[in-house]
């Protein structure tokens, strides 16, 4: 029975876990020791210790005992950070943006709720180890195109199927509000033509919106009474749309010029939808004590975009999420990008620099998204019991100078690659050089 | 001079014919200025960091460089204590400025330049200035395989006459396109070659070649008429011109790329024609050949990180700035974008993070490489004795992600002061406009393929 045991133990000595650069993804026991702790939500702790049981943080402090069964990492001199959350992106959703076949955001039609983003994502998409190496760990991804294109879905960026990236079944419904802004400098139309596109598009979100309420009206007896009444019709906008009206799921408005802002909050109000987000917002300062007064949360972003108006101070995209926030508006920050949502600690850092400050504009991208979105007791900040979903960075992560050491997502230790870093490692020194060069060809015509 | 009723007549429109002269040789005049800079922290690029030390500016030239300058009579001081001086960022890739960007009707359209559609109403420029930009390299797009002459322009925000926008002495470039861009536009746009990307070869050798035989019938030409005065020249063609003048190195090649091979495809071409100087843009895969670049001596002007946006750059790294530094080519980061180049102080501190560049390597990308790779180097893109003052003012360092520019000076006038700014800063606003349109963001704000959308509507496809 001993010798039994000894060689079980030598067995398992020999087949110990690779160390830290092994490139595939390990759950386990960690300690994060003599680390910086940024907690978001209860201050800022030095030389602290956080311990990662599987998948959440089981202990948190200066004064914690290290696990014996733990392998200890040592962060003397680093920060460790919660991951960042970009609330509004097509990350997963697109490889090649100039190929159709590869894009996956925009069905046909424009009452299109039913569509789910969640199941279209590609788990192996190019840009998601690209966007997790810089902090970015969770994304909210959202189809476009249309007034209603479809639903959109919190993922982490980790997981071999949309399944395992999905994050606290976060689900929520897009509205395209109809818009009055120029949708760049290629949309030529008169301003006749803007108005009238805006008047059909209104009425057509008003009769849906109406349709959907009978429907709900129809379902809700129809449950309250399955033996007697009939099942209603197979209507899938309408089926969609029922959790909405219920309040069980959110509904997202992308909204940005401030007219359109305006009309939205009126509208909101009318149809008393009851849990409502809005999003885009690049002419929310113009607006914002209406929407602090509606107490409507906000997903802004871009930051880094140009000003809506060629009157407005050079600064207004950068400095509009402060404004806003000063106004008493929750804000969360969003790129609205796609490959290089890794930018999103740059859009915050840009808010931070115009207005909002940096402890304001971290929280825009760790706790108030995971407020917003409902998942707060999950992520968005490092206490225990939550989700160990964090990285740990050598300075400020909105500084471009500041390097990761590492990444966890849902308590997964993941290698810090990409095909960006292993282009780099491949060809900082090319093998061959030049020293395979052939002969030149003769003359061509 | 007769006296009485005909000097009555004649003086008025003497004074009328004087005072117009006067005023159209004032309007050729481009502002200079001078001003004393004190206690700042200069990032001279080429000469280290300085501490504490005063520029003095002087008719529009960094007249001295030291500490504790004082300041001639009539100069005025601008205290830049705590506060960081840089040599203006130069964009060696951008569309602002120009009302049109594509003669997208032909594949080679190499004389038509932008220089003919200058605009200073802009107000691109004047938020590029806000980000620290002086000069940028306003280019045609990149529908053609050879497009149009480009115009390296000073953000001499404030101007209403477009001819003060050129920096005089700026070398001629002219810009070409490889790949995607000009088989789209031609070959799958209007059944013309180039389809592939050995048409676009084909249509620059064919270029090259009939402009090689254009060049030799003047030569021979002019040798005739040495001796026969009866001698007939051949006949003027302008496209051939410009192509000819790229051949003698008196055009700088500015060519549009992404894949590798097409820039090898390319730099042998160059050499089969003997001409030795290109810059390469965007050239997201020049990461895959910086030795062939180098050995060149080919330039390459990169964005920080766009990439996936199109096939040809789906195999990018944003490491491609770092890798190119590091293998010996003169390497810039540009914009492309009215929105980048607000902050390509920021993109160019990305090669910070991927690549680990040094402060003044990162800093270089957007100062004396753009301005080596536009041969303007003897008059921009440092801090020195006897360069331009074109200055870009930060509250921190500029590779951080909190600078925000205080104030940009163009030729020793400040153009941009973060103190000065009421928020409209339009130059002309029209009466009639009731209400400003908003205009949305859409992502990806490149002017390169502008134009073309129209040519369905020319050609009735």
């Amino acid at each position: 029975m001993n010798v039994l045991l000894i060689f079980f133990f030598a067995l398992r000595l020999v087949i110990a876990p690779a160390p830290d650069d092994a490139a595939k993804a390990r759950q386990g026991v960690f300690a994060l020791t003599n680390a910086r702790i940024v907690t978001v939500t209860n201050g800022t702790l030095e030389n602290a210790t956080l311990v990662i049981r599987n998948d959440r943080i089981v202990a948190l402090g200066t004064d914690v005992a290290i696990p014996a069964d733990a392998e200890v990492i040592d962060c003397a001199g680093l920060t460790i950070y919660p991951g960042l959350i970009d609330s509004g992106t097509q990350l997963g959703l697109i490889e090649v943006g100039s190929l159709p076949e590869t894009s996956d955001a925009s069905e046909i039609g424009d009452l299109t709720p039913q569509m789910q983003a969640l199941t279209a994502v590609n788990p192996n998409g190019m840009a998601i180890p690209v966007t997790r190496v810089n902090g970015v760990t969770t994304v909210l991804t959202e189809p476009s195109g249309g007034l209603l294109p479809g639903t959109a879905a919190l993922i982490n960026l980790h997981g071999y199927t949309p399944e395992q990236m999905h994050v606290g079944a976060v689900e929520v419904v897009k509205l395209q509000f109809p818009r009055t802004g120029r949708r760049g400098r290629f949309d030529r139309r008169s301003e006749e033509d803007v108005k009238k596109a805006v008047e059909e598009a209104m009425k057509k979100l008003d009769d849906t919106w109406n349709q959907a309420t009978l429907y709900a009206r129809i379902d809700s007896s129809y449950r309250a009474n399955p033996e007697k009444d009939r099942r209603p019709e197979y209507v899938p906008a309408m089926i969609a749309l029922l959790p909405v009206l219920r309040g069980e799921r959110p509904l997202m408005i992308t909204v940005d010029a401030s007219a359109d802002i305006e009309a939205a909050l009126k509208w909101v109000k009318k149809h008393n939808i009851p849990n409502v987000i809005f999003t885009g917002l690049s002419e929310g300062w113009r607006v914002a004590d209406q929407l602090a007064e509606a107490g409507i949360p906000c997903l802004v972003g871009p930051v880094l975009s140009t000003p809506t108006r060629d009157s407005d101070r050079y600064d207004k995209a950068y400095a509009n999420v402060g404004l806003m926030h000063q106004a008493g508006v929750k804000v969360a920050i969003r790129t609205g990008e796609t490959e290089n949502v890794r930018n999103l600690p740059y859009h915050a850092g840009f808010a931070a620099a115009y207005g909002l400050g940096k402890e304001e504009a971290l929280r825009a991208v760790t706790i108030v998204p995971a407020e917003i979105f409902g998942v707060s007791d999950q992520i968005g900040s490092l206490e225990v019991g939550k989700k160990a979903t964090l990285f740990v960075a050598d300075g400020d992560p909105f500084e471009t100078r500041t390097d990761i050491h590492h990444l966890f997502i849902d308590g997964y230790k993941l290698p810090l690659e990409s095909r960006h870093t292993q282009l780099y490692e491949e060809f900082l020194h090319r093998v061959p050089g030049l020293e395979k060069t052939s002969e030149q060809v003769g003359e061509r015509p | 001079m007769k006296t009485g009723f005909h000097s009555l007549l004649l003086s008025p429109a003497l004074l009328l014919l004087a005072s117009t002269f006067a005023v159209s040789v004032q309007a050729q005049e481009v502002e200079r200025g001078d001003v004393l800079i004190q206690h700042a922290t200069v990032l001279t690029v080429t000469n280290g960091t300085l501490n504490d030390t005063d520029i003095l500016v002087q008719d529009g030239k960094i007249a001295r460089i030291g500490q504790g300058l004082r300041a001639p009579n009539g100069v005025e001081t601008l205290d830049a204590t705590g506060m960081y001086v840089m040599p203006g960022i130069i964009d060696a890739h951008s569309h602002i400025a120009i009302s049109n960007v594509n003669e997208s009707t032909s594949p080679v359209t190499a004389h038509v330049s932008v220089g003919d559609v200058l605009d200073p109403y802009d107000i691109a420029l004047y938020r590029a200035l806000a980000g620290g930009v002086t000069i940028s390299h306003v280019m045609h797009g990149s529908a053609n395989v050879i497009g149009g002459q480009n115009e390296t322009i000073k953000h001499r925000y404030g101007v209403k006459d477009p001819a003060l926008l050129p920096m005089d002495g700026a070398p001629r470039t002219i810009k070409f396109a490889l790949g995607e861009n000009p088989t789209r536009v031609h070959g799958r746009g209007s059944n013309i070659v180039p389809a592939s990307r050995m048409g676009v070869e084909f249509v620059i050798r064919q270029a090259f070649s009939e402009a090689q035989r254009y060049q030799e019938a003047w030569d021979r030409y002019e040798a005739r008429r040495q001796n026969d005065a009866r001698a007939i020249p051949p006949e003027y063609n302008e496209r051939l011109e410009v192509i000819a003048a790229i051949l003698k190195g008196e055009i700088l090649i500015n060519c549009h790329s992404y894949r590798a091979d097409e820039i090898l495809m390319l730099l042998d071409v160059l050499r089969d024609f003997g001409v030795e100087r290109i810059t390469f843009q965007h050239v997201n895969e020049g990461f895959k050949i910086a030795p062939e670049l180098a050995a060149f001596g080919a330039g390459a002007s990169v964005f920080a990180d766009w990439w996936a946006y199109k096939f040809e750059v789906y195999y990018s790294t944003a490491y491609n700035a770092a890798i190119l530094t590091r293998n010996g080519v003169v390497t810039s980061i540009n914009s492309d974008s009215q929105e980048l180049d607000r902050h390509l102080y920021h993109e160019a501190a990305k090669t910070q993070k991927y690549g680990d560049l040094s402060d003044d390597e990162a800093l270089a990308l957007i100062t004396i490489n753009p301005a080596r790779q536009l041969g303007i180097a003897d008059r921009v893109g440092s801090i020195e004795m006897g360069k331009d003052a074109d200055l870009a003012i930060f509250n921190a360092h500029p590779l951080s992600v909190y600078a925000v520019a205080q104030k940009t000076i163009v030729d020793g006038v400040v153009r941009f002061d973060v103190q000065a700014d009421p928020d409209d800063m339009r130059l002309e606003v029209d009466p009639e406009t009731p209400v400003e349109t908003a205009f949305l963001w859409e992502g990806h704000d490149d002017r390169c393929m502008e134009g073309t959308d129209l040519l369905g509507f020319f050609t009735g496809q």
